[in-house]
């Protein structure tokens, strides 16, 4: 039986961590590699590494500790952050990176998803969308949650898949850091009109967050978070013992 | 030493990463000298079953491999280095595979109910079949595994050691004697795949 994925989401800039973490016993809380290899020791399914480097100093920074996180940690591995180009998916992949999540790239440029598919694999290349309620309809938002593209979040999703997207990260902007609850109704939307799967990213606050997401929607396929891991107030091994207590497949380690 | 057949197909970091994690030593390598030396042969391979037949055959490595695997050199394939084992695939039209194995790959839709998701991606639960393989010596059953396919090893219930349930029971790894191949990437399933690899690279494992 498949198991639901739980996947934590490191943001990087300049090679470091940042957001600050909260963890005894790491001798660097900035350094992806300690990070990632506490979280991967602790059961995570799969890590999310995303660049928020601005500088191209920064990028070769980022893909230097890539490299050194590749060869340290065995599980699937997924970079963004700054993908606009097949030549960044090159840049990532070379470096052991096993997905390459486009975002923004993708809204400029929707071929870019269709070029990476073709060139990559579909099970490469995963859209991650922000979304917003605006009047009522789910749209599309750009440039990390801050421009309104007018898009119908919906059809933009379907699109993608149709372009070889393999993989849907839907972070909803009207739950993202209120911490009370994924978006359950987005979600639903997204995992009715698309087979691929659908990891639910922005709103967990807790445990029960998981809980329910998995229980109402068993469609969705992983769980995407950050501060609440970041910050220790849900252990992996703590939500994975309540899912499975829940009757929620996981994987043990 | 273990040699990673290197033909163009895929990305063979995490693989070479893996192996050394596990103190194995390992060349990446296209060339047959280097291959017909080698103490094991780990064949990787992503993308689709006819562009990586080819490009094989292209190298001329096709031959090689299935010389040295004859002459009883442990081999394991994995993901669609697993799929190119056997007699043929079904991916694109129908490509001749190794004949190391026998057996076909065809696609998962066949076999899967059609709510379930394809490809399959995600970590999965191994189930052993009756007789443990070697290669499992150091995990247990239930196990999971991380898969990313589409197609799958069927007409092959002879060579089958482990299956995953997705609906259906998918061929998770198979063997014969000594070629073995495993559908899911134990380079990226964690201390468990890490733990395959070190049974395969192990002197004494009769594969």
């Amino acid at each position: 039986m498949i198991t639901k994925r739980i996947i934590p989401c490191l943001d990087v800039r300049d090679g470091r961590v940042v957001k600050g973490v909260n963890f005894q016993g790491l001798r660097d809380l900035s350094s992806p590699v300690e990070l990632g290899k506490y979280y991967s020791d602790s059961g995570a399914d799969e890590l999310v590494f995303y660049d928020i480097t601005a500088s191209a100093e920064g990028r070769r920074l980022f893909t230097d500790v890539l490299t050194e996180v590749a060869r340290t940690i065995f599980i699937p591995l997924t970079v963004g952050g700054g993908i606009n180009a097949l030549d960044d998916f090159d840049r990532v992949l070379k470096c052991g990176a096993d997905k390459v999540s486009v975002n923004s790239g993708a809204i400029r440029d929707p071929n870019l998803i269709f070029e990476a598919a073709k060139r990559y694999g579909d099970q490469c290349v995963v859209l991650s969308a922000d979304v917003k309620r605006v009047g009522g309809v789910f749209h599309v938002f750009a440039k990390g949650g801050r421009e309104d593209t007018g898009m119908e979040a919906i059809a933009w999703i379907k699109k993608g898949v149709e372009r070889g997207a393999g993989e849907i990260v839907l972070n909803s902007i009207d739950t993202d850091g209120v911490k009370q609850g994924f978006d359950l109704e987005m979600l639903d939307a997204v995992c009715n009109a698309v087979s691929v799967p659908v990891i639910a990213s922005g709103g967990a606050g807790g445990i029960d967050d998981f809980v329910t997401l998995f229980k109402t929607l068993p469609k969705v396929d992983a769980g995407l978070a950050a501060s609440i891991f970041h910050f220790g107030e849900v252990t992996i091994p703590d939500l994975k013992a309540a899912l499975k207590e829940n009757n929620i497949p996981v994987r043990e380690v | 030493m273990i040699a990673i057949v290197d033909y163009g197909v895929g990305n063979l970091f995490s693989l070479k990463s893996s192996l050394a994690a596990i103190g194995a030593e390992a060349v990446v390598t296209g060339d047959a000298d280097v291959l017909r030396k080698a103490d094991k042969i780990l064949l990787p391979g992503v993308g689709a079953f006819g562009d990586a037949a080819d490009k094989l055959r292209a190298t001329g490595l096709d031959a090689v491999i299935i010389d040295e695997a004859r002459n009883g050199k442990p081999l394991m394939g994995i993901c669609l280095g697993m799929q190119l084992l056997f007699d043929r695939g079904f991916e694109y039209g129908e490509h001749a595979g190794l004949g190391l194995i026998p057996g076909e790959v065809r696609p998962i839709a066949e076999v899967i109910p059609a709510d379930y998701k394809i490809p399959h991606i995600g970590w999965n639960a191994l189930c052993f079949t009756e007789n443990k393989s070697p290669l499992f010596r150091y995990i247990k059953e239930g196990d999971c595994v991380y898969f990313v396919h589409s197609f799958y090893a069927a007409n092959c219930a002879d060579s089958v050691i482990a299956n995953a349930e997705y609906g259906a029971l998918l061929t998770a790894a198979v063997q014969r004697l000594n070629v073995c191949g495993c559908q899911f990437h134990p380079e990226k399933s964690g201390r468990v795949g890490l733990n395959i690899l070190r049974a395969f690279c192990e002197e004494e494992t009769i594969c």
